[in-house]
């Protein structure tokens, strides 16, 4: 049988990935990627923990997670959709002013 | 035994899609490859006996969030606008500041590892103590997601209809200075 540990170090190692992408990136779409990893190492934890405990809650809290990665996914589209019309840039370095 | 190598392949291929979305400098193949991380994930979801999560997984995120990345991608024609920027910050010629981010990300990994190392009572089989068909159960799951958890159900529903209407207002195009004037900007 497979440990739980083995779960948690997974998704420990997709969380980091996801991580380094938000840093290392520099194209908005990759970093929303990013974002959507971080969040799917966090709902393998979850799923893990519930099937160890017996319990649903687990399950019930990822299906939180994909419906705000779901508004999440949309609005952070949307500004960047917004960002690309004033700059015809997806670098965030781009935007560095507040106001233009 | 099946069962482990089917769990080492899956997080192989959970952990290998996922450098490659930030490893590589397409981000068309980006989605492509966060889809398949997600599906290896879902597969990792039925091994732990939760199909309905796996199913919600593919449907939702492989079939509908990722469909609107890359529709976005494809809208703003990013496939050429990141192959210059990447010859420009390939990782070896990031500025301090970008290398200090993958330090960080370097860090995170060793504290989790650490962590995980000090944990106790983490080393047990995750499949032994409760069974299956307690936690597998749709029919338990919506239960529990339409009585206990309806309070957040119903608050995420208002989320979603905020975000709907957030992403329509940013992506609305703006008027030009001559049109607003005409029809009168603002409500």
């Amino acid at each position: 049988m497979i440990p739980l540990s083995h779960y948690l170090i997974v998704s420990a190692l997709i969380f980091a990935i996801g991580t380094a992408g938000v840093f290392l990136r520099r194209n908005l779409i990759t970093i929303l990627l990013s974002i959507e990893i971080m969040l799917n190492a966090v709902n393998l934890t979850f799923v893990a923990f519930a099937r160890q405990s017996g319990s649903l809650d687990g399950q019930i809290i990822v299906l939180f997670v994909m419906a705000v990665a779901a508004a999440e996914a949309a609005v952070g589209l949307a500004i960047v959709i917004g960002l690309y019309r004033h700059r015809e840039s997806l670098n965030p370095d781009a935007f560095a002013s507040l106001k233009w | 035994m099946p069962e482990t190598l089917i769990f080492y392949v899956l997080s192989g291929l959970a952990i290998g899609a996922s450098a490659l979305v930030i490893g590589q400098p397409n981000p068309m193949y980006s989605v492509m490859m966060l889809i398949a991380s997600f599906g290896a994930l879902a597969g990792m979801y039925i091994q732990l006996d939760a199909p309905f999560i796996a199913v919600a997984q593919i449907i939702i995120y492989a079939g509908a969030i990722m469909v609107l990345f890359l529709f976005v991608v494809m809208l703003l024609n990013a496939a050429q606008e990141d192959a210059a920027e990447w010859d420009r910050s390939h990782p070896l010629r990031q500025p301090a500041i970008a290398r200090f981010g993958g330090l960080l990300a370097l860090l995170l990994v060793v504290q989790l590892a650490w962590a995980l190392l000090r944990a106790g009572g983490l080393g047990g089989p995750v499949a032994g103590q409760v069974d299956a068909g307690v936690v597998s159960s749709v029919r338990e799951l919506g239960r529990v997601l339409f009585t206990d958890y309806v309070f957040a159900f119903e608050a995420t529903s208002i989320l979603i209809l905020v975000a709907m209407v957030g992403a329509v207002v940013l992506a609305r195009r703006e008027e030009g200075p001559t049109s607003s004037s005409k029809e009168g900007s603002g409500p």
